[in-house]
């Protein structure tokens, strides 16, 4: 029966991560809106080209943060809840 | 004459240029010689976090030295001899490569920083050389084959506390009441201005770890399928010709390159854009030079009246 719980756990806590991931589809629409941008801009104005491209790195760089915090949640899902998650039902046993 | 006093110098200069030379590199190597003392014996590729050397008991919480702090401070003492090696034998006519290269770099960060945060922050140059080095030169350790301090959370929290704690003293510049003001600015907005206050630092984190360890993640899994790929490609044969590991030779050298390299760089640049973007942005400069006129006037009014 243990057995049984303690593979629910593990299996569950590797769904989670995977969905959790379904985040990282907000940043990569976004990024490459802003990078299709840039380069328009670029191609209407060659020479603000470097200007041009440190706005959109920081732009990018921001519109990252939301799949990051995806990620750092699917790897505490992955690396760090089945341990906590075990110890508890084991104690609860 | 030039040539003269050059050679005078020479040998005396060459020793100290040698003894820097070897302090820059002495952290590293003491680095490389503890991670392979201490590392554990392991099966195949794994991911761990950093490796606990000792606990020290404290009244809260135990403190953990571990090897992130290690490599972190081995970077920092690095990166402190490698200070005085460029500053070694500065003359008033820039003639060697190494001051040219100095020079070249704090006028870099002069420009950067000014064209960021403006006039009033111009003393804040070296600090962001520092962020951007201290960033930098700790992704690269991976380099080396060490364990990089920037893929443990804790050292980069760090960094962003002391970040928020930096942007708190300057909205402090206004005085208390100004401080209190700015959170209230548009009316009944004061949960929401609290929740970003707290969110910058964390979102600082997120991003730098986040990208450092999404590198590191990729790197062991592209790993661990190659060696289970050529395993099963040649593993039919017999002997030591099974056990060749050709597919693992060349492919995760390029994403060494990307994830290592032009990752880290960029994380440092993009750590050190937003410390300048929200420290300028937390400073009201326009208030705080009418409270300086204010102060001025109510001492000039005091003085007076005393008299």
């Amino acid at each position: 029966m243990l057995e049984l719980a303690i593979g629910i756990i593990l299996g569950c806590c590797a769904l989670g991560a995977g969905i959790a991931m379904i985040a990282g589809i907000g940043p990569g629409i976004g990024e490459g809106n802003a990078v299709a941008k840039a380069c328009e801009a670029i191609g209407r104005q060659p020479e603000s080209k470097s200007a041009v491209t440190s706005t959109m790195i920081m732009g990018c760089a921001i519109a990252e943060t939301t799949g990051l915090y995806a990620l750092v949640i699917a790897i505490l899902l992955i690396f760090v809840a089945p341990g906590i998650m075990v110890d508890v039902l084991v104690s609860a046993i | 004459m030039q040539m003269s006093e050059k050679n005078t110098k020479t040998l005396k200069f060459k020793i100290v240029d040698c003894l820097l030379l070897v302090c820059i590199f002495l952290p590293i190597i003491g680095a490389i010689v503890l991670e392979i003392l201490t590392r554990a014996p392991s099966e195949g590729i794994s991911l761990s976090g950093a490796q606990i050397f000792f606990t020290i008991d404290m009244p809260i919480q135990k403190l953990y030295i571990t090897e992130a702090q290690i490599n972190s401070w081995a970077v920092v003492i690095a990166i402190f001899f490698l200070c005085l090696y460029m500053t070694h034998g500065l003359s008033p006519k820039a003639n060697t490569k190494r001051q040219l290269l100095l020079e070249w770099i704090i006028e870099q960060t002069e420009k950067l920083v000014n064209g960021n945060m403006g006039e009033a922050f111009k003393n804040f140059a070296p600090f962001i050389a520092t962020v951007i080095a201290l960033s930098a030169f700790s992704s690269l350790m991976s380099l080396f084959g060490l364990y990089p301090p920037t893929s443990d959370i804790n050292i980069i929290a760090g960094w962003a506390i002391a970040v928020a704690a930096i942007i708190t003293y300057y909205r402090f510049k206004c005085g208390p009441l100004g401080y209190v003001k700015g959170f209230c600015d548009p009316i009944g907005m004061l949960p929401l201005n609290i929740i970003n206050e707290i969110a910058t630092p964390v979102s600082m984190t997120f991003r730098h770890y986040g990208n450092i360890i999404s590198g590191v993640v990729v790197s062991v899994l592209v790993g661990a399928g190659l060696q289970g790929l050529s395993s099963l490609l040649l593993g039919s044969l017999p002997g030591l010709l099974g056990e060749i590991p050709f597919l693992q030779v060349g492919i995760p050298a390029v994403l060494s390159v990307y994830f290592d390299i032009f990752s880290g760089c960029l994380q440092a640049y993009i750590f050190a854009m937003l410390t300048m973007m929200y420290v300028s942005g937390a400073f009201n400069i326009d208030e705080f030079e009418i409270r300086k006129k204010k102060k001025e006037l109510k001492k000039i009014k005091k003085a007076n009246g005393g008299n």
